[in-house]
């Protein structure tokens, strides 16, 4: 099995023919196949605006000599272009989206609408104090919800993604071991469960990485975890709850044994909507955890971003949070965009990125968090662990459960054991997922668990919807194991795509449009 | 609560399922202690819709809108006319609430945009490919230079005083823990010299043009004598729209653009979410952050689009990934593809024009007032002004007048008497009378 993360196939698989009629159009029904705008486009403009000729221009000589060679069209023609594109996707808003790690739940309209308000929206980044109180004090009001439901003191609100979190908190434990002198501090323990971005981050922040291996019950294995603890080691980076959907039981353990060894205890918050407004993550120990406002408070995943990923930090940490600072004085809010203005006893890092973060996600989050209230964003986090161990209480006679009975938090973890002998792979069970109108659960992550398949049903469902869910796969099981592999070879069959070829896409990468390209296509 | 769907019945119907009685016996793994109890959480209960958008809306009306006031602020972010048909399409529900396309048969709307959009930034910038965006101009510029210090196994990088301050400290944030970040100050409105400082050290020149100043760059002799001593030049810009009218990065030279997308398609959103371009040359694709998206076909031969080259990235690399990042700007992406779909060839072209004659025109109005000086000799849409008073309060008094004047230098780290004064098609020549008349009463 190649490694591979989320359910992506990793080839053609075999290549039946479908045995539908074909169609003069090419269309069929309300599949619509759709050209590239460079194949559409025809030099009609879809904005009017006036010809000005610049005959005296300021340019020192730099014009453009040749044309871009952009393809335009009117307005009309980029609607439907991109209406079509769309009927391609998947999407919450039309089913169940069961991609565990992930957190695909309801993303609530009014966020979009806040999101969108002049005040917000179209505000300038630079604009004066005077004319971004509201925006500052937006802000303010996002980081106490963000301190207060985590029970930690400090808040660093730039990073732009989980990721970008990660690698936030890791240079604030890198600058806060060389306030102290132990520079020298490189390794950084990291379980062999965790999602990919936290070896990359590690490695990216200048620390070796050493992985910590996982207990056969799903947890991490926290005597092997202190046993590599030493003076080198700068911190643990651990999910919780962990990528196979369980809390670490051993959490606070582990925390002061890092923090014994003079180390700091990152966690990566990916999973924080299992416990929000239930368990404060400032109580268990941890030091910097980024929250993933794009999963636990719904802000829209838009096809794979934008995000935002703010930092939370100890008492230890929070004098190391990067630049900007909020600070809030008799003049009302204001920005701090240097080490030499920032207030006593604040040793900034640097700087994550231009600017202060993912205002529109703010806004979203904010919108999300006072419509919930603390007592809904508790709900939704018992919703969501309820909905997955419903999910793993009804699947696991036919499916295979790697960690026995449960109860998981927010994500119910099967193996591939019951498709064993049944000619079925793991790949083909997801693909038939599509077949059956839902976007397959996560594949093969995480990577301690062979052929794992990590389902997030999340809050969002109805006890209806999850029966029906549970009824599909309860039926593909059954038939898989029965040897009835019909339905499975070559799925998905009625998806706008069958199987796509992601060995010649690496091996023969085409990245763009290109005339010359379209010409091979057609000999 | 309206966005959860399960009653207290489904409730008491799935825990007897599960075999539990109450709530909290799924999470026995919790420390003892660590369940808080609700009144922990000093914060409100929950709310109605008309409550919250009262609330917020309120503390948006606190804010001074860059389109209800003669605007002029840019440095790295710009106020453009978006079409209406933008911001309808990008809330398509197929596009707002899909995730990443990793399952291809059921995203190829998603994948087929970003190749679209993949190829229009390649055209923009000159460049041979392009990447499916990254988070920001800023976080572009940090993992090109990354990229260089990859490419070139080499740890220096001199970046340019042109180089927006905010992406200077971005770049030494993260690629400072690898090599010498050597920043180079600069007198505003002209260039300062880099090519005496590239040496067989050096990674990579980042210069910005049109500069954090205003100041369009040459970067054809950089590039020449980056690649004498074997750096690689890396084009950072920040005002998109420039590239209508302005001769490609690529065509100059350049190894490596990574810009902000923002004034295409993007509002601006009090500095995010924005779109990080990226481009760069072929022979350095396996080099490249971020993801991207190819062309292939299906099992039955039909042309498809799959995010490929994922041996580069975290997921399947881990802590040999090219980068960490795990994700782009998706919809931002998507706002940036269909405005430029709209715009073409004549529309860009168009758009370019009108916004350097309104700074042309602008530029001619200002400099004629006692105590201005305007410093920058060749611009796009934005110069600096040298002023008889210190830029931040001039800003503040005009802003209190209902005018947003354009971004104090003081504000980057830069003098106190200059001015960043930015122009894009949206300011109407009594806009612009206004500036000058406020500047004139301020100054005289």
């Amino acid at each position: 099995m190649s490694l591979n993360n989320q359910g992506r196939s990793t080839g053609a698989g075999s290549a039946e023919m479908a045995s539908t009629p074909t169609t003069i159009s090419g269309d069929r029904g309300l599949d619509h196949e759709e050209k590239l705008i460079f194949e559409l486009g025809h030099g009609a403009v879809g904005v009017d605006l006036p010809d000005v000729k610049v005959a005296d221009d300021r340019l020192g000589g730099m014009r453009r000599k040749g044309a871009v060679g952009l393809p335009g069209l009117s307005e009309p023609e980029t609607i439907r272009h991109y209406v079509r594109l769309s009927r391609n996707n998947y999407a919450i808003d039309s089913g169940l989206y069961p991609l565990g790690s992930c957190t695909m739940k309801h993303n609530p309209r009014l966020n979009e609408k806040m999101a969108r308000l002049p005040g917000f929206g179209d505000l300038h980044p630079l604009a004066p104090a005077s004319a971004t109180q509201g925006a500052l004090g937006l802000i303010s009001e996002l980081m106490k919800w963000l301190t207060t439901l985590t029970g930690m003191p400090a808040v660093a609100m730039s990073p732009k993604a989980g990721a970008h979190g990660e690698l936030c908190g890791l240079l604030a434990i890198r600058a806060a071991l060389e306030a102290r002198g132990e520079g020298h501090r490189k390794r950084i323990l990291v379980p062999e469960s965790a999602h990919g971005t936290n070896p990359a981050t590690a490695a990216f922040a200048g620390f070796t990485v050493d992985e910590v291996p996982a207990k056969p019950d799903g947890h991490v294995d926290a005597d092997a975890l202190e046993a590599k603890l030493g003076p080198d080691v700068a911190a643990i980076m651990l999910t919780n709850p962990n990528t196979c959907g369980l809390f670490e039981p051993r959490v606070k353990e582990m925390a002061d044994a890092v923090h014994k060894a003079g180390g700091y205890f990152y966690c990566d918050g990916a999973n924080f909507n299992a416990i929000a407004g239930k368990v404060r993550p400032g109580d268990l120990g941890i030091d910097a955890m980024h929250i993933n406002l794009h999963k636990t408070f719904s802000t829209p995943h838009g096809g794979g971003g934008p995000g935002a990923g703010p930092v939370v930090l100890s008492e230890r940490l929070a004098a190391f949070a990067p630049l900007p600072l909020l600070v809030h004085d008799a003049k009302g809010f204001r920005l701090v965009e240097t080490r030499a203005e920032a207030p006593e006893g604040a040793q900034p890092f640097g700087r994550m990125c231009a600017f202060h973060g993912q205002m529109g996600m703010f806004t979203r989050a904010l919108s999300y968090m006072l419509s919930h209230g603390r007592d809904g964003v508790r709900q939704a986090s018992e919703d969501a662990v309820l909905s997955a161990n419903y999910i793993l209480a009804s699947l696991k006679d036919v499916m295979s459960a790697p960690f026995g009975d449960g109860p998981c938090m927010h994500e119910a973890l099967f193996d591939d054991s019951f498709l064993e002998g049944s000619g079925v792979t793991t790949l083909d069970f997801a693909k038939a997922m599509i077949d059956e109108g839902y976007h397959p659960m996560t594949m093969y992550f995480p990577l301690v668990v062979h052929g794992a398949m990590l389902i997030e049903p999340t809050e969002s469902e109805s006890k209806e919807s999850l029966d029906r869910f549970i009824h599909v796969l309860r039926s593909l099981a059954l038939e898989a194991r029965a040897g009835q592999t019909a339905r499975f070879e070559g799925a998905p069959h009625y998806a706008p795509r069958r199987r796509l070829d992601e060995t010649l896409a690496a091996r023969k990468p085409v990245l763009r449009w290109k005339p010359d390209v379209l010409k091979e296509a057609a000999e | 609560m309206r966005y959860l769907p399960l009653t207290t019945e489904d409730r008491r119907a799935m825990m007897a399922k599960i075999g539990v009685s109450e709530i909290d016996a799924l999470f026995r793994d919790v420390p003892d202690g660590a369940i808080a109890p609700l009144s922990a959480f000093n914060l409100p209960d929950t709310q109605g819709e008309l409550e919250v958008d009262r609330a917020l809306s309120r503390l948006a009306a606190k804010n001074i809108a860059a389109g209800s006031a003669p605007t002029f602020c840019g440095a790295g972010a710009y106020k453009h006319h978006v079409p209406s048909a933008v911001d309808h399409l990008i809330q398509r529900s197929e596009f707002l609430t899909s995730y990443t396309p990793y399952q291809p048969e059921i995203a190829q709307g998603t994948l087929q945009y970003l190749f679209e959009f993949q190829t229009q930034v390649a055209l923009l910038t000159g460049m041979e490919v392009a990447n499916a965006s990254l988070y920001d101009g800023s976080t572009a510029t940090a993992e090109a230079v990354l990229m260089a210090q990859r490419v070139t196994r080499r740890s220096k990088a001199i970046l340019s005083g042109g180089l927006h301050p905010h992406y200077a400290e971005t770049v030494e944030t993260v690629a400072g823990l690898f090599g010498e970040m050597k920043r180079v100050p600069v007198s505003p409105g002209s260039a300062e010299d880099l090519i005496a400082l590239i040496d067989e050290e050096t990674a990579c020149v980042v210069v910005q043009s049109p500069d954090v100043y205003g100041l369009i760059r040459n970067l054809r002799p950089i590039a020449d004598a980056a690649h004498a001593k074997g750096a690689l030049l890396i084009a950072v810009v920040t005002e998109i729209v420039s590239l209508g009218l302005l001769e490609s990065p690529g065509a100059q030279g350049a190894d490596i653009v990574a810009a902000e997308g923002q004034s295409i398609g993007n509002g601006l959103n009090f500095g995010g979410p924005y779109v990080g371009l990226f481009a760069t040359r072929e022979k350095f694709l396996r080099q490249m952050p971020g993801r991207l998206t190819g062309e292939t076909v299906d099992a039955e031969g039909r042309r498809g689009f799959v995010l490929t080259l994922s041996t580069r990235e975290q997921h399947i690399r881990r802590e040999k990934a090219t980068s960490n990042i795990c994700t782009n700007s998706g919809l931002c992406t998507l706002a940036f593809t269909i405005h430029m779909t709209l715009l073409g060839e004549e529309g860009l072209s168009r758009l370019a024009r009108l916004n350097h004659a309104k700074a042309v025109t602008l530029a001619a109005l200002l400099g004629k007032l006692d105590g201005v000086q305007v410093l920058t000799p060749a611009f796009f849409n934005e110069f600096s002004l040298k002023l008889s008073r210190p830029a931040a309060a001039v800003v503040n008094a005009l802003a209190a007048k209902g005018i947003l004047a354009g971004v104090p230098a003081s504000r980057l780290g830069g003098a106190d008497d200059l001015l960043i004064v930015a122009v894009t098609e949206t300011a109407t020549d009594e806009d612009m009378a206004a500036l000058a008349a406020a500047l004139k009463e301020m100054l005289s």
